[in-house]
């Protein structure tokens, strides 16, 4: 967006599009559906795209450094499922939480050095990893597929919390995207961030520590995983690790990516995240109001994205300036 | 005619001497026969994913019944992924080792119609267990699902009672699983001989506790006075009742739900009135039922794919009240067993 901003549809960038649609989405289904309006409902749909919000948080700054986690669901899942598991076999809160805690961060700096430093592509390291930390924690650590969370344990009682009514991932969602602002734009590696994602080498050559960087987002992403894993079981009192196989980081991905955050790097930012969640937010609840069946529903959540690919494809046509290596 | 003549001579024969020599033990030949049909045999479990109670607990009951009479039990584990349990399937019936019965946990009504068919005629028994398919296979074992999804509507409208809205909330599996169609089918039915009471919204939770959830809390918000929610299983109406939870409609929406009877999973959470009623099903009886046809399958002599056997597992919905020490198995026990072994 520029200073002239809506008025010039030239100057429309993808985050614009979505933004629109968000917007005459949210008129149209506040005219349209009875209920949709009540504050409680605007509630609802906020928080119902948290956890996914959060989760997107991690993915877009890893994506803005030109890289993807492909292992965020599985270690949000198996991280706290093995938490679980290992509450429940008696082990004591606070060593439990060590060890799960290391090894969350175990799988970013793995995940990081593989990247960064034997080069290998962030989509099969990802890839590789989420597989590994999937069969090993549920062929290992744990016996079941739903882990539940024991009676009275503060993560139940995490998921009670309410401030003004608002359920506590809300504030977690507001809180983690305000620092993720910050960390962005305000602080030296935050800038960082676009450096290397828009141009490694040259980040390099003016002495960015590319390397060490790139191993820290990976760690930061699966460290934001961990927070989403342990929202998702509080209000849920138990974790599904059976969440892997399903569609969730793929919604994770579609946030950033139809927010405008650009699969090559160096381009988007925290708004970008909150726009993309907040058209999936206001589509998947108007469509349940209208009682869509979920296929369907799929279906216009795909058709409205490739919409909005297209239209970003005519007004911001790819050319030689734009286009980057390493462009996905 | 003259073998058999020659047979039924020899067994005269037999029959003579076995009065006339002096026995010192009655021998039973049914041991003996059983022994020889059953020994070595293999059965294998395919089930949707060996991660959740009803495959924990049919593994267990299949297992210890399979290896008593001298059988060989394997399970694989697609892990819900439907082409891993192709990929199993394809696999176990080219194998050496090729099993004798194949019990299937069918993902949907098609997926692995071919495929069961290429193992009946490979010669391997065909079991389905739990979710019908489209597919004439030797024996299904598992819920009515329709009537299962009456049991629930039946629930849900006692649950409600006559003074409430009448409004009841349903939240499906998904449109492709024989078992979330079906059950939606049973309780139309029912509502439609009960044209007072409504359903107000059908959503799909796609099996997903945090989907069931949202959809959940969309549903009570659009409509504060539903009396009873139908959530079509129990691995993700915890989701449900988190909405209801979040809602502060605790006691005053009957959930309703269904599963395999474990403990964790369905009594423990009608005690603390987390559901209402759960339809259950039996599951040391369905495991019971699958043994009694493998048994009688590996001694018929049939070929696979002679006979089409319906044994429907018998359901009823548990309330609190009606809640027994021994409503439920407990899979942390099964588990605790079968380590100390």
């Amino acid at each position: 967006m520029n200073a002239t901003g809506w008025l010039n549809w030239r100057s429309l960038n993808q985050e614009g599009i979505v933004f629109a649609i968000a917007v005459v989405l949210f008129i149209a289904a506040a005219i349209g559906l009875p209920g949709f309006i009540n504050s409680n409902n605007l509630v609802a749909i906020v928080r119902s795209v948290s956890v996914l919000g959060i989760l997107a948080l991690g993915m877009a700054v890893v994506i803005i450094g030109r890289g993807i986690d492909l292992s965020a669901v599985a270690i949000m899942a198996m991280s706290v499922a093995w938490y679980l598991q290992l509450l429940s076999s008696g082990m004591s809160d606070g060593l439990a939480f060590a060890y799960v805690l290391a090894g969350v961060l175990a799988i970013g700096l793995l995940n990081g050095i593989l990247v960064a430093y034997a080069e290998v592509p962030a989509i099969f390291v990802t890839l590789a990893t989420a597989s590994f930390v999937f069969g090993y924690v549920r062929s290992q650590l744990i016996t079941q597929d739903a882990v539940p969370v024991p009676p009275g344990h503060w993560v139940e009682l995490l998921g009670g919390l309410r401030f003004l009514d608002i359920p506590v991932e809300v504030f977690v969602f507001a809180g983690l995207a305000f620092a993720f602002f910050l960390f962005l734009r305000y602080t030296k590696w935050g800038r960082y961030v676009y450096f290397a994602g828009d141009n490694p080498v040259a980040a390099r050559n003016i002495g960015i520590p590319v390397r060490p960087m790139l191993v820290l987002r990976y760690v930061l992403s699966a460290l934001v995983s961990l927070i989403a894993g342990l929202l998702t079981a509080a209000s849920l009192h138990s974790i599904n690790t059976r969440i892997v196989n399903s569609t969730l980081l793929y919604d994770i991905v579609l946030v950033a990516v139809i927010g405008g955050i650009g699969l090559s790097g160096g381009r988007g930012g925290v708004r970008n995240v909150l726009v993309g969640a907040a058209l999936i937010g206001i589509l998947l609840n108007a469509m349940t109001i209208i009682d869509i069946p979920l296929l369907y529903q799929n279906l216009i959540k795909a058709a409205i994205l490739l919409a909005a690919i297209i239209v970003d494809g005519f007004i911001n046509p790819r050319d030689e300036q734009t286009a980057q290596q390493g462009d996905i | 005619m003259k073998i058999i003549r020659t047979f039924m001579a020899a067994a005269a024969a037999l029959a003579v001497s076995a009065f006339v020599a002096p026995s010192f033990a009655a021998e039973d030949p049914g041991p003996g026969a059983y022994s020889q049909a059953l020994k070595g045999k293999r059965v294998m479990l395919v089930p949707m994913a060996m991660g959740f109670d009803l495959a924990q607990g049919w593994a267990h009951y299949l297992k210890t019944e399979v290896e008593a009479w001298g059988g060989v039990f394997e399970t694989r584990d697609p892990n819900w992924v439907v082409d891993a349990g192709a990929q199993a399937i394809t696999d176990a019936i080219s194998s050496d080792t090729r099993p004798d019965v194949l019990i299937i946990h069918s993902p949907d009504l098609n997926s692995y119609a071919k495929l069961m068919k290429k193992a009946q005629a490979a010669g391997t028994y065909v079991l389905l267990v739990d979710n019908p398919a489209n597919f004439p296979a030797d024996a299904f074992v598992g819920s009515d699902w329709d009537r299962l999804g009456q049991l629930e509507a039946e629930a849900a409208i006692k649950g409600c009672g006559p003074n409430s809205s009448k409004k009841i909330g349903l939240v499906q599996g998904d449109q492709a699983n024989s078992s979330s169609l079906y059950q939606y089918a049973g309780i139309m039915k029912v509502l439609d001989k009960n044209p007072d009471f409504k359903v107000v919204a059908k959503p799909d939770s796609n099996w997903d506790a945090t989907t069931s959830r949202n959809v959940t809390t969309t549903m009570l918000q659009q409509n504060p006075d539903i009396c009873a929610i139908i959530d079509f299983w129990d691995g993700d109406a915890t989701g449900a009742s988190a909405a209801i939870r979040d809602a502060k409609l605790e006691g005053k929406v009957f959930l309703v739900t269904t599963g395999g009877g474990e403990k964790t999973a369905d009594c423990d959470k009608l005690q603390d009135g987390t559901y209402g009623a759960v339809v259950m099903t039996d599951l040391a009886r369905q495991s019971g039922d699958m043994n009694a046809v493998i048994k009688f399958l590996l001694q018929s002599g049939q070929p696979a794919g002679t006979s089409h056997t319906y044994i429907y597992t018998l359901e009823k919905a548990t309330t609190k009240a009606d809640l027994k020490p021994d409503s439920c198995w407990d899979l942390k026990a099964l588990q605790a067993q079968a380590a100390a072994k």
